[in-house]
């Protein structure tokens, strides 16, 4: 178990490494200089801005400063707010963390369920309606949902009835987060609801199934006591990766819907070239999902006793 | 009962040949699954609706009367199925903001989007083959450095990758390529990788080994065409992932310049106007989510086709 642990909490590190590694030499990378725009720069100034952020001096002593600065904690100025990127995080990030975690929890519940029931009743109608809603959430981009659902729930409901069931944008009242939470969640559902579907019918054949059969364990019995806590195993591994597309997602869900998250950020630094901020949200972004697959994977390790005895033969 | 005599019985012989006849015609495994494939009515729908879409994406951009840039400004945002009364032009699906026609835009968008799917996943399966054949095949120390490559470039969410690379290299349609190749070559090599491990102990690799069979005939006759069910519908199911790729690129403002049009810009030119013209943002929704459809429910069959268990 220590082992598990140890190899997990390593190999966290060298991805931050290597992502740390990655946005530093790409900012460096990139053509052209932050400071030449359409103004012209006197060369006094343009000197004692490359002096301010430290760009005179050698690429080893950057690469050192950049990285003693995020061990601090520190993202840097953006170029286009010119306010420190950690402020902006702090103000947007609550937005993002509450659409997302709303969309995440929606998206495992559901579609736990939704994989259960079509294993349990497979070949019915049950299991091909399941499935049907499973490929179409795999085959529509969320950007697409959303605006659908925005026009459809938000506006012509409210021009057939009168009533304003959904806002049509902003993350302020309950009703207004519940359309783009589903917008986010959708394709991450029908990911969850086949895995669960494949995993659960692949329990439902095994041989201790058949025993609690045959000491006569009601139908409901088996699946929650014995099916179900076996089949969700793969489920959580997933939930990693799942929570990586969902706050990804979020960035273009956030625009149509107008909540002022770390999605707006992003694509106005990216439409402006605002590279300190766009590799400040990249790491800040790579150490959460780094952290939250880290949590899965050790969570994993805890919960299925398997992955103890595969670890203790080495 | 009386006994029946001995003589009464009469011995009609055996036919050797019939009793060991194979009376299911033989089939290869490839035959096999095309022929399940072909039973599949939903799979071979997509199959056909893919061909469809790839071909007119070729030739109606070249047969269209306009191009894609080219603007009407007496007819802005009009509706679909517009025919001008004045100089006759026609406008299936209407014209967006600018008065560009959004039928000819929609099936060039078609093009650029399939080009960079259908590239970037092959670029992919070329990379993923040699990485996980390599890494399967010889296996020990440097199959285990190779993997850990792997899982540390999977820690990082792969859009966030992507988008650090379009940011470095210059916008294009073939940036896009590039951007979507360097990090989706991963799945292809894992998979690959794991088949070939798995085939490498089959028995009659090793009785090829042991009958003087070299590593090139190893490898392309008994392990590659073993491992190309799974290749392709890997491929099938890796298409709509770029294709949703490309779109959400498109859609946050990294996506293909002008002059070229793809669905994610025209899903992106569609969304600013869609609570007036709702139109110009279900067409390209449409073809995206149609066409991805296509593909998923392609490799879903494709895979039930190639199992060996679900052999009738």
């Amino acid at each position: 178990m220590v082992k598990y642990v140890g190899k997990r909490l390593l190999y966290a590190f060298l991805t931050l490494l290597v992502l740390v590694a990655l946005t530093f030499f790409m900012m460096r990378l990139l053509p052209g200089d932050p400071f030449l725009g359409e103004k012209v720069v006197p060369e006094t100034t343009l000197k004692a801005l490359n002096e301010k952020y430290g760009l005179d001096k050698p690429m080893i002593v950057q690469l050192a400063m950049y990285v003693k600065n995020i061990f601090k904690g520190d993202l840097g100025l953006s170029m286009y707010y010119n306010r420190s990127i950690n402020d902006i995080i702090a103000q947007a990030f609550p937005y993002s963390f509450d659409l997302g975690i709303r969309s995440l929890i929606f998206a495992a519940i559901t579609g736990i369920l939704l994989g259960v029931v079509a294993a349990v009743k497979r070949g019915t109608k049950w299991d091909t309606a399941a499935m049907l809603l499973a490929v179409i959430g795999v085959s529509v981009p969320s950007f697409i949902i959303g605006a659908l659902l925005q026009y459809f729930l938000g506006l012509k409901l409210f021009e057939l009835t009168g009533i304003k069931f959904f806002p049509i944008t902003g993350w302020n009242t309950a009703l207004s987060k519940i359309l783009p939470s589903f917008a986010l969640s959708f394709s991450s559902l029908a990911t969850v609801s086949r895995l669960m579907r494949t995993s659960m019918l692949d329990t439902l054949g095994q041989d201790y199934i058949k025993t609690a059969k045959s000491k006569g364990l009601s139908q409901k019995k088996i699946i929650i006591k014995h099916a179900v806590r076996n089949a969700i195993m793969p489920v959580i591994t997933v939930l990693g990766p799942i929570a990586a597309s969902v706050l990804t997602g979020a960035f273009v869900v956030e625009n149509i819907f107008s909540i002022p998250g770390m999605g707006k950020f992003f694509v106005i630094s990216i439409q402006n070239r605002d590279y300190t901020m766009i590799s400040g949200i990249t790491l800040f972004y790579g150490v959460f999902l780094v952290a939250a697959n880290l949590i899965v994977d050790l969570l994993y390790g805890f919960i299925d006793p398997r992955v103890k005895l595969v670890e203790g033969k080495e | 009962m009386d006994r029946i005599e001995k003589g009464r019985f009469e011995w009609v012989g055996a036919n050797v040949s019939e009793s060991e006849g194979i009376t299911r015609p033989s089939t290869s495994y490839w035959r096999d699954a095309m022929k399940r494939l072909f039973k599949n009515k939903i799979a071979v729908f997509c199959l056909f609706a893919i061909v469809l879409i790839s071909i007119l994406a070729v030739i109606i951009p070249i047969v269209s009367p306009y191009t894609i840039s080219e603007q009407h400004l007496t007819h802005t945002n009009i509706s679909m199925g517009f025919k001008d009364p004045v100089d006759g032009h026609i406008h299936l699906f209407g014209t967006d903001t600018l008065g560009r026609d959004i039928f000819t835009r929609v099936w060039s968008g078609a093009r650029t989007s399939l080009f960079i799917s259908f590239t970037a996943v092959f670029i992919n399966v070329i990379i993923g083959i040699i990485y996980g054949g390599i890494s399967g095949y010889i296996g020990g120390m440097l199959d285990n450095i190779m993997m850990r490559i792997i899982e540390i470039i999977n820690g990082i969410p792969y859009l966030i990758i992507v988008i650090l690379l379009m940011m470095v290299l210059p916008a294009g349609v073939m940036t896009m390529v590039i951007a979507y190749a360097a990090v989706g070559w991963t799945g292809m090599a894992r998979l690959v990788r794991g088949q070939i491990m798995a085939l490498k102990q089959q028995d009659y690799v090793v009785a090829a080994k042991v009958m003087g069979a070299d590593t090139k005939r190893i490898i392309f006759k008994h392990l590659i065409p073993n491992t190309l069910s799974i290749i392709i519908v890997n491929i099938t199911l890796a298409i709509p992932s770029a294709i949703f790729t490309e779109a959400f690129l498109s859609f946050i403002g990294l996506g293909v310049p002008l002059p070229h049009a793809s669905w994610g810009t025209l899903a992106n030119d569609g969304v600013k106007v869609f609570q007036i013209y709702p139109s110009q943002l279900i067409i390209p929704a449409l073809y995206i989510s149609i066409t991805m459809l296509s593909f998923n429910l392609l490799g879903d069959g494709l895979r039930d086709a190639f199992d060996p268990k679900l052999r009738r």
